[in-house]
């Protein structure tokens, strides 16, 4: 569990960055709306951070068939439902931003459409484990479909790019070279804490996960008598 | 014990034993055809004339069509086992690989009997340009293999998670999406490029880069699926 | 003869409920052994993990030949399966069904040899006929030689003599007899009759 003081700090840390997001940095020159455009530093980490959960997901599930030890499969779980919730606040920052700078909430931009693709995956593997009762098999199938779709999606962000340029001519690519030093300590300073909280997540999911099993244990000792269990042996 | 099974011939068999099924019961042909003609002429109907449509959106359209027609198909071929319950006979008879193989080959072909009968019919209805034909003729098979390569693993995920193959849409498209969108922008090529070949070589050669990704990855997986 | 199936400490949870706790057992050829015990005991579970087809949640089952551990490709090989819920092809003909078993297990038999064998369950007159058409009686028949077609030394049987009747009852226990001699059977059953087919092996349950 992580420890305390790394909590408090990690709380400071993340009120701090986001107060001088607004307070210490300056509005971002050369776009339409300079004022909403520190929106950029929410939201970037966001999207990072989704793609960093896609891989700890594929790892896990990559452990989850190679040893079957229920606990990967929890890990696998927790960072799918992290990654989509990073999803989901980097799509609604980017839109966000797209909607001010822009005037469209929604530019086909090559990085927009993988995050959402990203999420699509994730919704997939949800509907997947929701379709399985039986733990075993759940953890099974669901790690079986992560590790598919991983290269799938890798093969997806690289050649996004060169579909979509084509098929919709965007002026929209954002690319992140042009940005002040300002901005980019503000950026990652965010990242870090957004990191910290992740891992913070992970780690309480997979308590949450680890208690409602005992729990599940317990009762079924109380109604199941060992006698019933054992076979005889010649 | 000396036989000669090694997982080519079994997938062989397998194959031959799928189609002779399929062509008695005609249940995934049905289904996949019939969706596919519906839509491609609703799709004429709807856009008609088609003449004012844009070669992109004919293009995607196409694809879409396939792609949709192949959901309503390419799980059959691991459901059926389930649903009637000769999975196990086939787990004690045949190797995991051997299985992989028979029916990533017979989805293959499914898909192929698929565009052979959709494509013509697709380009007459929404006039789509004559051009490059060829060119169109090799996207077209490379693409829906690809499109067989990404989503029969899958199929047999829908197939153990669930009797029916009500989920295989939503699973399959994420990883169909990469051979969809390359073969989507070559179709594109090969009716608007005047040096179509040249634009959709590269094309061609992600969708082969691509299916070299995913069967070994699906090979890899697929005994976790299969096996319990 | 030199075969030898051992379960070692072999138990299978689903979920949290646990179907099968530390069963070992030995068996070596010749002959038959049962596992016994009431409907929902878990028979068939511990059948399906002898046949291959289930992994155990703790422990293992070992196929021996002299001694040595098959790999996966011979277990297929030397195991021949006949269960209830295993099915074949009903839409294809008993002779269909035989050629795919044959081809995919990589047997050369030709449908001359096929035919002998459903001569031999009086079932060649059926073989051009689809599986569907056919009696439960017949359907045991046929799953019997699919299981026996590429000659197993171990034949697993799960409640073999469910809904046969005099005549079945007769073919499953003349099958029982011949194949122990030379190889192992194991039978899952609760039938008073096919409990005498072989040495009690595993009581499952109370």
């Amino acid at each position: 569990m992580m420890n305390r003081t790394i909590q408090i700090l990690t709380g400071i840390w993340i009120a701090g960055v986001t107060v001088a997001a607004f307070l210490w940095l300056p509005p971002a020159e050369g776009f339409r709306s300079p004022e909403t455009a520190r929106i950029v530093v929410f939201h970037v980490p966001c999207a990072i951070l989704t793609f960093v959960a896609f891989l700890v997901n594929a790892v896990y599930s990559w452990k989850y068939l190679r040893s079957r030890d229920p606990l990967t499969d929890s890990q696998a779980n927790a960072a799918a439902e992290l990654g989509m919730l990073f999803a989901v606040l980097a799509t609604v920052t980017g839109s966000l931003f797209a909607m001010e700078q822009w005037g469209s909430a929604w530019n086909w931009d090559p990085r927009e459409t993988s995050i959402v693709m990203l999420m699509l995956v994730y919704a997939a593997y949800f509907v997947l484990r929701g379709a399985v009762e039986e733990k075993s098999k759940r953890a099974r199938l669901s790690a079986a479909y992560a590790l598919l779709a991983f290269p799938a999606m890798v093969f997806l962000i690289w050649i996004l790019p060169r579909v979509v340029e084509s098929l919709h001519p965007t002026n929209t690519l954002f690319s992140r070279s042009g940005l002040d030093t300002e901005y980019r300590i503000t950026l990652w300073s965010f990242f870090a804490g957004l990191m910290a909280i992740f891992v913070w997540m992970f780690r309480l999911r997979l308590r949450v996960e680890l208690a409602e099993a005992r729990l599940r244990q317990q009762s079924q000792r109380v109604t199941q008598p060992e006698s019933q269990l054992a076979g005889e042996i010649r | 014990m000396n036989r000669s099974s090694s997982w080519a011939n079994e997938a062989v068999a397998v194959f031959a034993k799928d189609w002779l099924l399929e062509l008695r019961t005609r249940v995934a042909l049905g289904a996949v055809v019939l969706f596919a003609v519906t839509s491609v002429v609703a799709s004429g109907f709807a856009l008609a004339p088609p003449s004012g449509v844009p070669a992109e959106v004919k293009a995607a359209l196409l694809w879409v069509v396939i792609f949709f027609a192949a959901v309503a198909g390419l799980s059959r071929v691991f459901v059926v086992e389930e649903e009637t319950r000769t999975a196990d006979a086939l787990r004690l008879a045949v190797s995991p690989a051997g299985v992989f193989a028979g029916k990533l080959a017979f989805n293959t072909v499914l898909m192929w009997t698929l565009c052979a009968i959709t494509v013509p019919l697709y380009l007459l209805l929404l006039e789509a340009p004559l051009r490059n034909v060829s060119l169109l003729v090799v996207v077209v098979a490379l693409g829906s293999t690809a499109l067989a390569c990404a989503t029969t693993a899958v199929g047999a995920i829908v197939a153990k998670a669930t009797m029916r193959g009500a989920l295989f849409g939503v699973l399959a498209f994420p990883v169909a999406l990469p051979p969809l969108l390359v073969a989507i922008h070559a179709t594109k090529a090969a009716w608007l490029s005047d040096s179509a070949w040249r634009v959709a070589a590269g094309d061609l050669q992600v969708l082969a880069g691509f299916m070299l990704v995913i069967v070994p990855a699906s090979v890899l997986v697929f005994e976790h699926i299969w096996s319990e | 003869m030199k075969w030898q199936i051992v379960l070692r400490r072999v138990g299978k949870v689903f979920d949290e409920r646990t179907v099968l706790r530390d069963i070992s057992a030995t068996m070596t050829a010749p002959g038959a052994w049962i596992i016994s015990g009431p409907n929902g005991s878990g028979k068939s579970t511990l059948l399906r993990i002898i046949a291959g087809l289930l992994t155990p949640t703790e422990g293992e089952v070992l196929y021996l030949y002299n001694g040595e551990r098959l790999t996966a490709r011979q277990q297929r090989q030397a195991v021949g399966v006949v269960a209830p819920d295993m099915a074949l092809y009903r839409p294809l003909t008993a002779l269909e069904n035989l050629r795919f078993f044959a081809r995919a297990r990589g047997l050369s038999l030709r449908d001359s040899d096929l035919l002998e064998w459903l001569e031999r369950v009086q079932l060649r007159s059926r073989a051009h006929d689809p599986v569907a058409t056919f009696s439960t009686g017949m359907v045991q028949r046929l799953k019997v030689i699919t299981a026996l077609l590429h000659r197993p030394p171990l034949l697993l049987l799960d409640e073999p003599g469910s809904n046969l009747d005099e005549a079945g009852a007769r073919f499953i226990y003349q099958t029982v007899k011949e194949h122990a001699e030379h190889g192992i059977v194991v039978i899952a059953t609760n039938d008073t009759r096919e409990l005498g087919y072989g040495e009690p092996l595993i009581q499952l349950g109370k």
